[in-house]
Order: C-alpha cells, then sequence, then structure tokens
C-alpha cells in the first residue's frame, strides 16, 4: 500500500516540479509569433495532410506571411471557405470559382468479373503486390484491393463495398490526393464532387485484351460517345472518359454502354 | 572502470547507433546535410549528457530510497521530455535556423530509446554520478560521431547517380549497414591494449 502511495506522490511531484519549471522557462524564453501568422494558422483547419505541399499548416501559414507564395487555395481540406478567411487577413481577394474536387476509385472490376493472373500470397498491401508482376489481376490497370489508400486517408473516407474494392465517401473526402500518390496503379483519380457519372474502369489495353481480362472493362467501342455526344466522353487510348466541363446528359451512355462500367457516381 | 574507458566504451566498441541500433529515426532523418546532422548531434549530446546525471539522481535519491524501482522507464521519460523541451525552447529563441532545420526530430527526441538507453544502461552497470554522466556524454558523442560520418556520405552520394530502387532510403540503410559492419572492428580487446 505504501508502495502505492509513494508512486503517487513522487511521480506526481515529480511532474509538477517539471511542469512549474518548464512554465518559467516558457515566459523566459517566449518568441513573439506575429500575430497575423498567428491568425493565419487559426483560420487553416490544422489537419497537417500535406495537401497545399507544405509539410503542415503552420509552414503553409509561414509561406503566406513571408510572401514565399501567393496562392491561398492551396488548402483543399479548408476549401473556399479557409480561402476567403486565409484572403480577409492578407487583404486581398481570390478567386473563388474553383470547384471541390475529390478522389474516386475508377475500377468496378471485383472479385466475380475479373480475371487474376496467379494466387498472391504476400504483405497486403497494394505497393508491395504491385511490385510483383504488377499486381494478381490479368488487368494491369485496375484497383488491387489490399487498401493501401485505406491507410493513407486522414479521415477514413475510404471504404471496400461488397466487391473487394474501394469506394470513397465524397462527403468526407477533404480531397488531399493522398490517396492519388500513394495507389501504385493510379486508378484513383480527381473529379470535380458534382460529377453525376463515372467512368469506372482505367484499362488502356485493347478491347480484346480488356474483355479478357475482365468482364466490366471499358473496351473502348464508342458507344458512349455516340448515344450522349452532349455528354463530354471521350475515346483515347481504347478508354473512355468525361470531360467534367461539359454539362450535358450521359444516362444514355450509361444505359447503353456494352460493358456496364459507365456508373451513376453515389 | 576509468573513465576513459566509459569514453572510448560509448563512442567506439557499443556505439549507439551503429552497434547497439538506437535511435536510428534521427539518424536516417536528419542526416542528409551536415549541418543539420551536427545541430542534431550537439542537440542529443546536450540531452543525453544532461538526462543520464538527472537520471541517476532520480534513480539513486527518490527510486530506490522509496522502493519504487518499477516506475523507472515512466519517471525518466518524464525528465527527458522535460530536457528536450527545454532545448526546443533554448534553440526556437537563440538558434531559430538550427530550430527550423531539426524540426520534428527535435521533438520526437522526447522518445528516442539512445537517449533513454543511456540513462537505462547507465543505471543497470551501476555507475556512480560522475561516470553516469560520463556515459551519457559519450553516448551523445558516439551520436555525433556517427550521425556526422553519415551526412558526409550522404552529401557525396546525393550526386552519384544511383540506381532507381536505391535512391533515397535504401541506400541509406546500406550505408548504415556497412558502417556497422565497419564498427564491429571496435572491440573490448581494444580497450584492454589501450588500458589494460
Amino acid at each position: 500500500m505504501l508502495t502505492i502511495i509513494y508512486a503517487f506522490i513522487s511521480i506526481t511531484l515529480l511532474g509538477a516540479i517539471l511542469g512549474t519549471g518548464l512554465a518559467i522557462a516558457g515566459k523566459y524564453l517566449a518568441v513573439k509569433k506575429d500575430e497575423k501568422q498567428y491568425n493565419l494558422e487559426r483560420a487553416l483547419p490544422g489537419v497537417n495532410c500535406g495537401a497545399c505541399g507544405y509539410p503542415g499548416c503552420s509552414q503553409y501559414a509561414e509561406a503566406i506571411m513571408e510572401g514565399r507564395t501567393t496562392e491561398l487555395t492551396l488548402c483543399n481540406p479548408g476549401g473556399p471557405d479557409t480561402a476567403a478567411k486565409l484572403a480577409e487577413i492578407m487583404g486581398v481577394t481570390v478567386d473563388l470559382t474553383q470547384e471541390k474536387k475529390v478522389a474516386q476509385v475508377h475500377c468496378c472490376g471485383g472479385k466475380d468479373s475479373v480475371e487474376y493472373a496467379f494466387e498472391y500470397k504476400g504483405i497486403s498491401d497494394c505497393n508491395a503486390a504491385y511490385g510483383m508482376y504488377q499486381g494478381n489481376k490479368v488487368c494491369k490497370y485496375g484497383c488491387l484491393g489490399f487498401g493501401s489508400c485505406i491507410g493513407a486517408c486522414p479521415t477514413e473516407a475510404i471504404s471496400y463495398d461488397s466487391h473487394g474494392l474501394v469506394h470513397i465517401d465524397d462527403n468526407k473526402c477533404i480531397s488531399c490526393a493522398k490517396c492519388v500518390t500513394v495507389c501504385p496503379v493510379g486508378v484513383i483519380k480527381m473529379i470535380p464532387v458534382s460529377a453525376d457519372y463515372i467512368v469506372s474502369c482505367n484499362s488502356k489495353d485493347k478491347g480484346a485484351a480488356t474483355k479478357k481480362a475482365c468482364k466490366v472493362g471499358c473496351i473502348g467501342c464508342k458507344i458512349c460517345e455516340k448515344k450522349s455526344p452532349e455528354g463530354g466522353f471521350r475515346i483515347e487510348n481504347f478508354l473512355a472518359s468525361i470531360d467534367y466541363s461539359v454539362k450535358g446528359e450521359r444516362s444514355s451512355a450509361a444505359e447503353a454502354c456494352p460493358s456496364k462500367c459507365i456508373l451513376k457516381n453515389k | 572502470m576509468s573513465y576513459v574507458a566509459i569514453i572510448i566504451t560509448y563512442v567506439f566498441i557499443s556505439n549507439f547507433v551503429l552497434t547497439q541500433f538506437l535511435g536510428m529515426c534521427p539518424f536516417l532523418g536528419v542526416s542528409k546535410n551536415v549541418e543539420s546532422a551536427v545541430g542534431m548531434g550537439f542537440a542529443v549530446t546536450f540531452v543525453a549528457t544532461m538526462a543520464s546525471l538527472v537520471t541517476w539522481m532520480i534513480q539513486h535519491y527518490i527510486l530506490v530510497p522509496l522502493n519504487i524501482v518499477f516506475l523507472q522507464t515512466v519517471a525518466f521519460i518524464l525528465v527527458i521530455a522535460a530536457l528536450v523541451q527545454i532545448v526546443e525552447m533554448v534553440l526556437q529563441k537563440f538558434a531559430p535556423p538550427l530550430y527550423k532545420a531539426l524540426g520534428l526530430f527535435l521533438p520526437l527526441m522526447t522518445t528516442n530509446c539512445a537517449i533513454l538507453g543511456v540513462a537505462v544502461i547507465a543505471v543497470r552497470a551501476n555507475y556512480n554520478a560522475l561516470e553516469s554522466f560520463t556515459a551519457g556524454f559519450a553516448c551523445g558523442v558516439g551520436f555525433l560521431l556517427a550521425i556526422f560520418v553519415m551526412s558526409t556520405i550522404r552529401e557525396r552520394i546525393a550526386t552519384e547517380d544511383i540506381p532507381k530502387p536505391f535512391r533515397g532510403i535504401p541506400i541509406a540503410f546500406i550505408i548504415a549497414g556497412l558502417m556497422a559492419m565497419s564498427f564491429m572492428a571496435f572491440d573490448k580487446a581494444l580497450l584492454k591494449n589501450l588500458i589494460g
């Protein structure tokens, strides 16, 4: 019993003495921070995600303060609100018309619809799997499904769906693009948050090769281009993509797609 | 054990980084250029020296008399954290460029196993206060030596044409491994021949 009391008292006292010492030292050694920089730091979200290109929020604030950057819209998580606050503090105006972008996985080739080249039994990590013949799927452009992006996401916006693929919740996505960087395949792309449809395929193989590897791959048949001429569809390298600056209807193309890889964006 | 023997032991024979593999994080993280590496080396030396002295006092005046040696790790970490905090404040005030260069590694020194390691090792070896102090200092010097050599090599290697898979951290690990191998040359026999 005595031991517990001793332990309690000694550690408390030690902590108290060191704490007081630090508080006093803090008073004498305080470095005055510019109030403007302090305000800038306060205006930033403080998640230190690094999307702006600086290691963290305080470094970004410092860069703005010292005039090393004039870009006030670099903070993706904060979005237009933060940019407006930063602009107010710095006394300038910024163009806030840029729409928020979110990351999304452009692959719908789940367990049941793709062919596997071999059985992978290594570390459950996309980069490790990609190091071995670019992954265990026949298609070298698809989502590997080992969830490296899930670990990279600072806001837990990414989760598995029922087909063993990942899906990104665009309400939770803060557009830091960390998943885009970590994904070895490059199957995660940034799209505007308002996107109604996505081409859920990333395969640049020729139609026949894509079809052999995956039931739901884009074969570059150009039907979407013809069915929805106003939809901004474009075929390049046997892969359809959508130009989101074009605001036409895309539903008939989605319906007509033979491999059903043009999906409604949830 | 004489003080010279302690210094030789912790700088060369059981160098904290290259023989005992403690404190690898700043060793690889801050060794990209000589200037910040040396700064980190001195910061570690200072903290290790002070920490080994203070932890010796804590061990012999608080923990042992009260029979609460099981609190060793907690108490030591507490002291080391406070010391690191002070070093951080002093650097921020008097050497802002160094403070910036060390960045995150300065607060990370709180949990640097080299510093906790020297405190614990000094206690286990039953050193007296001055011997502990010497061991802490020697540990820091050993770290300084290792990180200084490492940073000079890495500065040179930065301009070399290295095969792509080895660039950056992988080659740094290989260098660290080679350096560790060369430090294996120092063993207890050296101490015997030198001091007898």
